[in-house]
C-alpha cells in the first residue's frame, strides 16, 4: 500500500525493505551451499529470521523522525476507521460534542461574567471591587465620594482608586428621543484602568471636580456608529445628555462597554456632571453614598493585604467623621464577587452550572466507552489481524488512543463551535429593559479554549483507554482459530459496560434531583405572597429630569398625569413612587433614622429604607393599612411631614406600641407618623423586608419615578391606553415599557429560572444517553445469550417470564445506578444553596419523583430487547 | 512475534548487544546478516542474534554516528548495505569495553567469594 509520509526521507522503506531482503537471500544462498534443497532453503531462511513486518516496524522505530511518522501514520489509520463507521463516529462525536460543548460554555460564562468580565481594561487581573459596609445591615453598600477618594489617598497597596455608578439618560436632538445607559466616573477612569480609546481622549485630572463645571462626555464605540454614523469629526461635537449640552471629548475603543456585568455602557461621564443625571450633587456631602467603585491593586499586593491597609484607613476615617461614618466598614472583594452588578446574582447558577456540565460529559463520556466497546468486539478481526501481521502491542494501543485522541479533537473543535453559537444564550434570559442591551457575554479567550480542550481530551482519553486496553489484549491462536468472540471476553466486557451503565444512571439521577429540587423551589416561589397585588397592578416609568423639568413644572405634571392616567377606561387607582418593589433599577432609599424612645447599640446608627409616595398608592398595589391613615392630597410641603411604617418597622422600634402618633426622623427632619401598613418584598422575593416608611411626594419630590396603575384589564389592553395618556400630557418624554408587577416579579427570580431551565436541559439530555446506553448494554447482553434464552424457552419458560428475566437484569443495573446516584446526591444538592426555597437539599419527594422517572425511563429502554428476547426463536436459537 | 529457540543457547545480556556488533565491525566493514554470522561463529554457537533485535541496533547505532552504512555489491553480486564504525564508534566501544571488563570483574568477585570462604 503506497502511501504518503510527509515527515520520511523518501526511499528509506525501500532501503530496509531491500536490507532485509538480501539477509535473506545471503542465508538462502549460504543454506543451499551446504546441501539444502532451494525449497527447504527459503522455508527454513525465513523461519530463522522471523516475522519480517516485525522486524521492519521494530527497526523503523529506530530512525529519527518516527515519532511524526507514525503520529501521522496512526492519524491516517484512524480516520480510516471512523469513515469506514460513520453511525458510530456521528453518534460518538455528537455525544461528547455536547458534553464538551457545554463545558466550553460555561467556562466561557465564567471568563467572560466572573474572572475577566470587562474587555479592554488593561488591568483586570489585578482590579478589585471595593464596597461598604454597614453594621446591622446585610449584604454591602455604596460609599460617599468624599470617602472614596480619603480612602484611596490614605491607603498603600493600590496604584488607583476608579470611582463609578451606572446612570441612564435621555438622548435628545434630532427627532428622536433615546434613552442610553452609562457610567458617572472619577478622571482617572481611562487613564487607571488601562482602556484605550478609538478618538480623542479619556478625561484629565481635575474634571470630576466642581457641579456641573466639566461638560464633557466620551462615549461609546456603539453609538458612536448608530447615532453619529463613524463620524470622523465627532470629537470636539455637543450632544444633549438629559437635556445638557456635553461635548464629546473621545470614543471609547470598540470592544469596550464599561465596568458594569449585564449591560453594555454607551457613554461615560465624570462625576462633576452627577447633578444633570441622578438630580443632586453629592460630591461634597459625606453622608451620601452612591458610589461603586474599583481599585487597581499595585504589582505584588495581595488581596488581603490590600484590605488590612484600607480596613486601617476606615477606621482612622471612623474616628475623623464620627457621626457619618459610625458602623460604616470597607471591603476588597474580588471581580467575582462584585456586589453592584449582576455578577453577583448570577454566581450562584454558574457555581451550579459547572458541576452539571461536569455530570453531562461524564455521561456523554460513559456513552462513549460503551460504543468503543462495542466496536472493540466489531474490530477483533481486524485487531487480530494485525497483531498476526506484526503489529505490536503497543502500537495497537496506540493506535486505538490516537482515533480516540481524533474523536475528542473533531467533538472538542464542534463543541467549542457549539458554545461558540450559544455565547449570548444567557442574555436571552433576561428581558431586555428598554434602553439598556443586555449583554452577559461569554469570553472566548486562550484559557477557556485551552481549559475545554484539555477537558474533553482528558476525559475521552480516560474512557477510551479501558475499552482500548480490552481490545488490544487478544490472544492471538485462540483469536485466529475461530472468528467468533470468546464467552469470557465478552462477560468480562458486558461487565465493564454495566458499570458504565451505572454510572450514567447515577449522574443523571443526580441531575434529575437537583432539576427537581430547583423546580419545587421555583413553585414555591411563585407562591410567595410579595405584599401587593402582582397580578392586577401595571408599573411604568417617568423621567422628567431628563426632560429639563424644573421643580415646579414637575409637581405640576405629575398632578396632571396622576388624574389623566385615573381617567383612562378601566383603571381603578393610580400612584408614583420613586421606588419600585424588587426591581433594582429604582432602589429604596437608606436613610439615618431616630425614634423617640428607642435605645441604639453605641456602634449602631440605626437606618431603615424609605421611599416617597403619592396618596393611594397602598390601594393601587393593593397593599392593606393595618392602622392609622392613608397619605392624603393635603399633606404637602407646607404642611406636618408624616409617614407611614411598615409592620416590621413597627416591631423593630415600637415593640408592642402603636406608632401611630409618634415622632420619625428621617435623615435631618421630624416626621410624624400616621399609618401603619402591611409589608412587602421590596428587596428579595425570598427574604422577609427591612424595616421600611414611606413619606409623601409632595413632603419629598424627585422628578423621576415609576407610575402604579391597578385595573384588572389585561396587559395589551392597559399598555397602549397608559403609554397614550402619557404621550398625550408630554410628547418629548421617552416611552418606558408598561409592565404587569407580576413580570418585574419573575425578573427577580432569573438565577433560579436560568438554572431550572440550564439543569432541566442538561438532566433530559443526561436521562436520554443513560437510556440509550442502557439499551445497549441490554440488546448486547440479549444477543450474546440467545442460546441460554433458547434453552429456557425450549424448557418451557413463558415469553412474559423471558421478558421479565431481561427488564430484571436492566433493573439490577438501574438500581445500582440510582444506589450511586442517591449517595451523590445527598453530598451534592447542597451545592444549590441560595438558589433553593423553602425545599430542603434533601428533600424526600423530589427524590422519590426523580427514582420514578429513572425507573420509568430505564424499563422503557429495556423493553425493546426483553421484547427481542422473548421472540426467540428456539429452533435456531439452539441449532447454532 | 519470535519465538525462542528451544535450543540452549544463551540469551543476549540487556545492553551488550551494541557492544558486540562494535566489537564486530573492529574487523572490517559488514552487512547485517555477516554481522549475525560472525557473532555466532565467534561465540561457537551459544549466541544467535535475532533480526528483530539485529537490524533495530544496527539502525540505532546509525542514528548515533557510532558506525556509518553504505550500499555496495558483494562478491556473489548482490546488493548488501556494508556498516563500518566511525571514530566516533571507536570510542564508543572503547567506553563500553572497559565498563564491560569492570562488570564481569564485579560479576565474577561476588560469584567466587562463597568458594573462598569455603576453602
Amino acid at each position: 500500500m503506497r502511501t504518503w509520509r510527509p515527515f520520511r526521507r523518501p526511499g528509506r522503506d525501500a532501503q530496509l525493505a531491500d536490507e532485509l531482503r538480501s539477509h535473506l537471500a545471503m542465508d538462502e544462498a549460504d543454506r543451499i551451499a551446504r546441501g539444502e534443497s532451494p525449497r527447504q532453503a527459503a522455508a527454513n531462511a525465513r523461519r530463522d529470521f522471523g516475522n519480517v513486518g516485525l522486524v521492519q516496524e521494530l527497526t523503523r522505530d529506530m530512525w529519527a523522525g518516527i515519532w511524526f511518522d507514525r503520529l501521522w501514520q496512526d492519524t491516517r489509520i484512524g480516520l480510516r476507521a471512523l469513515w469506514r463507521a460513520p453511525s458510530f463516529s456521528i453518534i460518538a462525536v455528537l455525544c461528547l460534542a455536547v458534553g464538551i460543548g457545554a463545558n466550553a460554555a460555561v467556562f466561557s460564562w465564567l471568563e467572560g461574567i466572573l474572572f475577566r468580565p470587562y474587555p479592554g481594561v488593561a488591568s483586570q487581573d489585578r482590579l478589585v471591587a471595593i464596597a461598604g459596609t454597614v453594621k446591622g445591615t446585610p449584604g454591602y453598600a455604596s460609599v460617599s465620594w468624599l470617602d472614596f477618594q480619603d480612602l484611596g489617598r490614605m491607603s498603600t497597596g493600590f496604584s488607583a482608586f476608579v470611582a463609578d455608578k451606572i446612570t441612564g439618560a435621555t438622548l435628545t436632538g434630532r427627532d428622536r428621543a433615546d434613552r442610553v445607559v452609562g457610567e458617572l466616573v472619577s478622571a482617572n477612569y481611562f487613564s487607571a484602568l488601562g482602556i484605550p480609546l478609538a478618538r480623542g481622549r479619556g478625561f484629565i485630572p481635575g474634571e470630576d471636580v466642581g457641579n456641573g463645571t466639566h461638560p464633557v462626555v466620551v462615549i461609546g464605540y456603539a453609538m458612536w456608529r448608530d447615532r453619529f454614523a463613524l463620524d470622523p469629526g465627532i470629537v470636539g461635537k455637543t450632544v444633549d445628555f438629559n437635556g445638557v449640552p456635553l461635548v464629546v471629548v473621545g470614543v471609547a475603543s470598540r470592544d469596550f462597554a464599561g465596568t458594569f456585568v449585564g449591560y453594555a455602557m454607551q457613554f461615560w461621564v465624570p462625576a462633576s456632571m452627577q447633578a444633570a443625571f441622578s438630580g443632586s450633587y453629592e460630591l461634597e456631602n459625606r453622608g451620601a453614598p452612591w458610589i461603586e467603585g474599583y481599585a487597581v491593586l499595585a504589582p505584588g499586593v495581595s488581596r488581603d493585604e490590600a484590605q488590612a491597609s484600607l480596613t486601617v484607613a476606615a477606621t482612622r476615617l471612623a474616628l475623623t467623621f464620627p457621626d457619618v461614618e459610625r458602623g460604616r466598614g470597607i471591603r476588597v472583594l474580588p471581580l467575582w464577587e462584585t456586589p453592584f452588578n449582576a455578577a453577583r446574582e448570577l454566581a450562584p447558577m454558574l457555581r451550579v452550572a459547572v458541576v452539571v456540565v461536569v455530570f453531562v460529559l461524564l455521561v456523554a463520556c460513559a456513552n462513549v466507552a460503551n460504543l468503543l466497546l462495542v466496536r472493540s468486539f466489531a474490530r477483533r478481526h481486524e485487531m487480530t489481524v494485525r497483531l498476526a501481521i506484526g503489529a505490536g502491542r503497543a502500537r495497537l494501543l496506540r493506535q486505538l488512543v490516537t482515533e480516540a485522541l481524533l474523536l475528542g479533537g473533531i467533538a472538542t473543535v464542534l463543541g467549542l463551535a457549539m458554545a461558540y453559537g450559544c455565547r449570548h444564550a444567557l442574555s436571552l434570559f433576561f428581558a431586555p429593559r428598554s434602553g439598556a442591551s443586555i449583554t452577559l457575554n461569554s469570553s472566548f479567550d486562550w484559557r477557556v479554549l485551552a481549559l475545554s480542550a484539555s477537558v474533553g481530551l482528558a476525559s475521552v482519553l480516560l474512557f477510551a483507554l479501558v475499552p482500548a486496553l480490552r481490545a488490544s489484549d487478544i490472544d492471538l491462536t485462540s483469536a485466529l482459530k475461530s472468528v467468533a468472540p470468546s464467552l469470557s471476553g465478552g462477560r468480562r466486557s458486558a461487565r465493564l459496560r454495566a458499570s458504565m451503565v451505572i454510572l450514567q444512571v447515577a449522574m443523571s439521577f443526580v441531575l434529575l434531583v437537583g432539576g427537581g429540587l430547583l423546580f419545587a423551589s421555583l413553585q414555591h416561589m411563585r407562591h410567595i405572597d410579595p405584599g401587593f397585588d402582582a397580578d392586577r397592578t401595571y408599573t411604568t416609568y417617568v423621567n422628567l429630569l431628563a426632560a429639563r423639568y424644573d421643580s415646579a413644572r414637575s409637581r405640576i405634571y405629575a398632578d396632571r398625569l396622576v388624574t389623566r392616567l385615573a381617567g383612562v377606561a378601566g383603571v381603578r387607582a393610580v400612584a408614583l413612587s420613586t421606588s419600585r418593589p424588587l426591581d433594582p433599577g429604582a432602589p429604596y432609599g437608606s436613610v439615618p433614622i431616630a425614634v423617640d424612645g428607642y435605645q441604639n447599640a453605641p456602634d449602631e446608627a440605626p437606618t431603615a429604607r424609605s421611599t416617597s409616595v403619592t396618596p393611594a398608592y397602598f390601594a393601587a398595589l393593593g397593599i392593606s393599612i393595618v392602622r392609622g391613615r392613608d397619605f392624603r392630597l393635603t399633606d404637602t410641603d407646607t404642611t406636618l411631614p408624616v409617614s407611614i411604617v411598615s409592620e416590621t418597622m413597627a416591631a423593630t422600634y415600637w415593640p408592642g406600641a402603636d406608632p401611630v402618633g409618634k415622632r420619625l426622623r428621617s435623615g435631618t427632619r421630624w416626621t410624624q407618623v400616621v399609618g401603619v401598613v402591611r409589608d412587602v418584598r421590596f428587596e428579595s422575593l425570598l427574604e422577609p423586608p427591612a424595616p421600611l416608611f414611606y413619606v409623601p411626594l409632595r413632603q419629598s419630590f424627585t422628578p423621576m419615578f415609576s407610575v402604579f396603575i391597578s385595573s384588572s384589564r389585561p396587559s395589551a389592553e392597559v399598555g397602549p391606553g397608559v403609554r397614550r395618556a402619557i404621550h398625550s400630557l408630554d410628547p418629548s418624554l421617552a416611552a418606558y415599557n408598561v409592565l404587569p408587577m407580576r413580570d418585574v416579579m419573575q425578573r427577580s427570580t432569573s438565577p433560579q429560572r436560568i438554572a431550572v431551565t440550564l439543569i432541566g436541559i442538561c438532566g433530559a439530555l443526561a436521562v436520554l444517553l443513560a437510556a440509550v446506553g442502557l439499551y445497549g448494554v441490554m440488546s448486547y447482553v440479549v444477543s450474546q445469550s440467545t442460546r441460554e434464552l433458547g434453552l429456557r424457552m425450549a424448557l418451557g419458560a413463558a415469553p412474559a417470564g423471558v421478558l421479565r428475566l431481561v427488564i430484571g437484569r436492566g433493573m439490577i443495573v438501574t438500581m445500582a445506578g440510582i444506589g450511586a446516584g442517591v449517595a451523590t446526591a445527598l453530598g451534592t444538592t447542597r451545592l444549590l444553596g441560595d438558589l433553593l426555597y423553602a425545599v430542603s437539599p434533601r428533600d424526600p419527594v423530589t427524590f422519590l419523583v426523580a427514582l420514578a422517572v429513572m425507573l420509568g425511563t430505564t424499563a422503557a429502554a429495556c423493553l425493546v430487547p426483553g421484547v427481542h428476547a422473548a421472540r426467540t426463536d428456539i429452533v435456531k436459537a439452539l441449532r447454532v | 512475534m519470535a519465538k525462542s529457540p528451544p535450543t540452549s543457547r544463551l540469551e543476549l545480556l540487556q545492553g551488550t548487544l551494541d557492544l558486540i556488533i562494535l566489537q564486530t565491525l573492529r574487523w572490517g566493514p559488514l552487512h547485517g546478516y555477516g554481522i549475525a554470522q560472525m557473532i555466532r561463529a565467534a561465540s561457537h554457537h551459544a549466541l544467535r542474534v535475532d533480526a528483530g533485535s539485529l537490524y533495530p541496533a544496527l539502525h540505532r547505532l546509525e542514528r548515533q554516528r557510532a558506525i556509518r552504512a553504505a550500499w555496495q555489491t558483494s562478491d556473489r553480486n548482490q546488493r548488501v548495505r556494508i556498516y563500518r564504525l566511525t571514530a566516533k564508534g571507536r570510542r564508543q566501544l572503547a567506553a563500553e569495553r572497559s565498563r564491560w571488563d569492570r562488570l564481569t570483574e564485579a560479576i565474577a568477585g561476588i560469584l567466587t567469594r562463597p568458594a573462598e570462604s569455603d576453602a
